[in-house]
């Protein structure tokens, strides 16, 4: 019917604390604190992980150790010996909701997980600190070939699969905390899609954190054959603690000749999580690489998806939403590199600042030679809204090549006065007024997402502008 | 009893200047004034004044709603007070959906005690209600959906307006310029539409350059805002005549006044 009208989703101040809450749990094992390569060997035992991941870690430390923190970005005080790297919450995963520990499933069942899965959802997996706890996938979708397991499964029952791409599309040297993850790393999807499947409704994976000082890395792996077709949608949470957690993942994807791949990321982390992510994806000839990014929370994020467009014809699409409050720096943006003729990449990225919050989008858009006829196109809006905040933008753009095409926009805007007292002056509160003016700003990228998530992202806005005002 | 709407010796600055100097205007629910006059003479200051926008200070004087000062209001306390105003340039709202604005403000103005995050009017209930006043103003359903004034045509903003004074159904509005920028027919059927919403009900302070809104709504009273006062008030036949002739018998008549409104607007074309 045309006349349909969008429902407006309004949050009911008790859900307001719906992400802060701690879980007393009794882990079946705790690393004690610290990195070194006994605790890697310890990790690996524990996984019984064949001698060429054992050396795959071992390799990575050395590297992580080597390399110095980043000098860019934001300011990274953490003390790497201060953090619990491993804690495995129970011994096996659970197929069905009822294997799963009850307060580690109270956990879920209050983020809303098993509901969602029987919603809208072909698959899910639910990480608890180090170890996926939970997962299932649809029937028809198993019996298409579809994988979609945690990594240390994958490593046991996919192991020439896994290989072929582990560690391909982000090498252990790429940068320090890839170099960690790479060492310590546990958890996490890997998903193939055959060619030709087309998976109509998302796999979900959801990170939690629960315990002070604790460290996740969990490493995903996403293979999209020839022609096949994923959305995977990850979501992350932490409670409130005063000390600070570090979540740190590295995800790869590659898309193959005529495949498309959506990831899509709404996390939410508590104030106290540093969150150092690499994502990258590969994609070959005419296949397309969407990733949705939704960046709330987090003291300090370091997170720019990439796309490398290997062959003619392929696509990258990047869509960044950052929301940055009081204590917070989401240093985030994104990378497209054209490495063959004929590829097309757009990056759309808007961010929020509020209360003496701070944004940063950091992007690069490098065409390389040989590149020719590649078209290239960067939209970056910054919204401020008070004194006290802040905005800024790192473009960076490298061209290699002479027939090109590129575009780049930037724009920084105070919230308006003229649209608040607009508002106002029909009835609206000053509150309701500026969150009707920040969902509206997002609204081009948040309209993309399927239902479910645009209401989780309008709720999780809606969050952080009362977070203000109360 | 009759709601009344009051303004007392009204002084409004913005920045260190002043624009009104000593307004006096009073409305009671179901009359219609007419606020004439010459461009940059104050008409749509003293209308911000008495909605509340941040920018324009009250420094003298008082705007009393039933015999309360509204001046420490909020303009969305104003609002759920009964009183709107129809922008001569609504701002636009880019990716705010006009249904869910509208749903928003509706449902405000209806519970003036509403707290945020608290329940919005049914949707079915809503739908109905906009659905009938979209259609009357000749809306395509599409409309509920664009984004607030973004992109809209001149017609389409004010047509927009008078959707929000249909739905809002104030107990006093000022329509600034509500029939500018409008084609004959669509001057016509905004008049109309007034008409049928609010005239003879509601206090309708009408500021205009044409004389067609005022034909459907014939006033009660004119008033004439000369240099931030009002210099002259009479019946509708005053309207007609400055339709008819301008405002140079006013400018003669009222020497200080005229000498006031040319300078500030010398004074407005020389920032520009
Ligand atoms: N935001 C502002 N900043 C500075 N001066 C302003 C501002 N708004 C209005 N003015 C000045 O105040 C005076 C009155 O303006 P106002 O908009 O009230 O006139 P008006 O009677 O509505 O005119 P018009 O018929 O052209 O709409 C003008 O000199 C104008 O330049
Ligand atoms: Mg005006």
């Amino acid at each position: 019917m045309s006349t349909e009208l969008t429902e407006s989703q309004e949050l009911k101040s008790t859900e307001i604390n719906k992400y802060d809450f701690k879980t007393e749990t009794t882990a079946v094992f705790k690393a004690r604190k610290g990195i070194d390569a006994e605790i890697v060997n310890q990790i690996s035992d524990i996984k019984n992980e064949p001698d060429w991941m054992r050396k795959f870690r071992l390799e990575a430390l050395e590297i992580f150790e080597s390399k110095p923190m980043p000098k860019w970005g934001g300011d990274i005080d953490l003390d790497f010996q201060d953090i619990f790297y491993y804690l495995k919450p129970t011994t096996d995963q659970g197929k069905s909701w009822d294997d799963v520990p009850e307060e580690i499933k109270d956990t879920f069942e209050k983020l809303g997980i098993p509901e969602a899965e029987r919603k809208y959802l072909a698959g899910v997996k639910a990480q608890f600190e180090s170890e996926v706890i939970y997962g299932s996938l649809k029937k028809d979708l198993s019996d298409q070939g579809v994988i979609f397991t945690d990594t240390d499964t994958a490593v046991r029952e996919h192991p020439e699969l896994l290989r072929e791409y582990f560690g391909k599309v982000i090498p252990s040297a790429d940068n320090k905390f890839a170099a960690l993850n790479s060492a310590v790393w546990s958890g996490g999807s890997f998903i193939y899609v055959p060619p030709g499947v087309s998976i109509e409704f998302p796999l979900q994976a959801y990170f939690r954190i629960n315990e002070e000082n604790m460290g996740q890395f969990e490493r995903t792996l996403i293979i999209v054959d020839e022609g096949a077709q994923v959305h995977y949608v990850e979501g992350c949470t932490a409670p409130m603690y005063t000390s600070e957690s570090l979540h740190s993942a590295v995800v790869e994807v590659v898309v193959k000749k005529n495949a498309r791949c959506r990831y899509t990321t709404i996390q939410n982390w508590a104030n106290n999580i540093y969150n150092l992510v690499t994502k990258r994806a590969f994609a070959y000839q005419d296949g397309t690489m969407e990733w949705v990014d939704g960046n709330l929370g987090s003291k300090l994020t370091m997170k720019y998806p990439a796309v490398y467009m290997m062959e003619p014809g392929a696509r990258g699409e990047i869509l960044s939403i950052a929301f940055s409050s009081k204590g917070q720096h989401q240093d985030a943006g994104a990378k497209l590199v054209h490495c063959a003729p004929d590829t097309t990449g757009t990056i759309i990225s808007k961010s929020i600042s509020k209360n003496g919050g701070r944004s940063s989008y950091r992007g690069l858009a490098k065409v390389e030679k040989g590149a020719v006829n590649s078209k290239c196109s960067v939209v970056c809006d910054a919204l401020i809204l008070d004194d006290a905040s802040r905005s800024d933008t790192y473009p960076y753009i490298e061209i290699n090549e002479q027939d090109v095409s590129m575009g780049h926009e930037a724009s920084v805007s105070r919230i308006g006065e003229e649209q608040l007292f607009y508002l106002m002056s029909r009835g609206l509160s000053e509150a309701e007024a500026s969150t009707m003016i920040v969902n509206g700003f997002i609204e081009p990228l948040v309209k993309e997402l399927p239902m479910e998530y645009a209401v989780e992202m309008n709720r999780l806005i809606q969050l952080q502008m009362e977070g203000s005002v109360g | 009893m009759s709601d009344v709407l009051k303004i007392v010796d009204l002084h409004v600055s913005i920045g260190d200047k002043e624009i009104l100097r000593g307004v006096n205007l009073s409305m009671t629910e179901g009359e219609t004034h007419a606020l004439m006059g010459p461009n940059g003479s104050g008409k749509s200051t003293l209308g911000l004044a008495i909605m509340g926008h941040p920018n324009y200070n009250c420094t003298q004087g008082e705007i009393l709603l039933n015999g309360e000062n509204i001046l420490e209001l909020e303009p969305n306390e104003r609002a759920r007070a009964g009183i709107f105003m129809a922008f001569q340039r609504p701002v636009a709202i880019p990716g705010v959906k006009m249904a869910d604005f509208l749903r928003h403000a509706t449902t405000n103005v209806r519970n003036p005690e509403r707290k945020e995050g608290e329940d919005l009017i049914p949707m079915r209930e809503f739908r109905k209600e906009i659905k009938a006043n979209m259609e009357q103003l000749q809306m395509d359903s599409e409309f509920a959906r664009r984004y607030v004034n973004d992109g809209f045509s001149g017609g389409e903003m004010k047509r927009a307006e008078i959707l929000q004074l249909a739905m809002l159904q104030p107990k006093f509005a000022i329509l600034d310029e509500t029939d500018s920028g409008l084609d004959a027919d669509a001057v016509r059927l905004a008049s109309q539409s007034i008409n049928e919403i609010g005239h003879n009900k509601m206090g309708l302070l009408i500021i205009t350059h044409h004389d067609k809104l005022l034909e459907h709504n014939p006033p009660n009273f004119t008033h004439v805002i000369l240099g931030g006062r009002i210099v002259e008030t009479g019946g509708k036949e005053l309207a007609e005549e400055l339709h008819a002739h301008g405002y140079d018998r006013i400018r003669k008549q009222y020497p200080e006044a005229a000498k006031v409104n040319d300078e500030s607007e010398a004074e407005a074309e020389a920032v520009v």
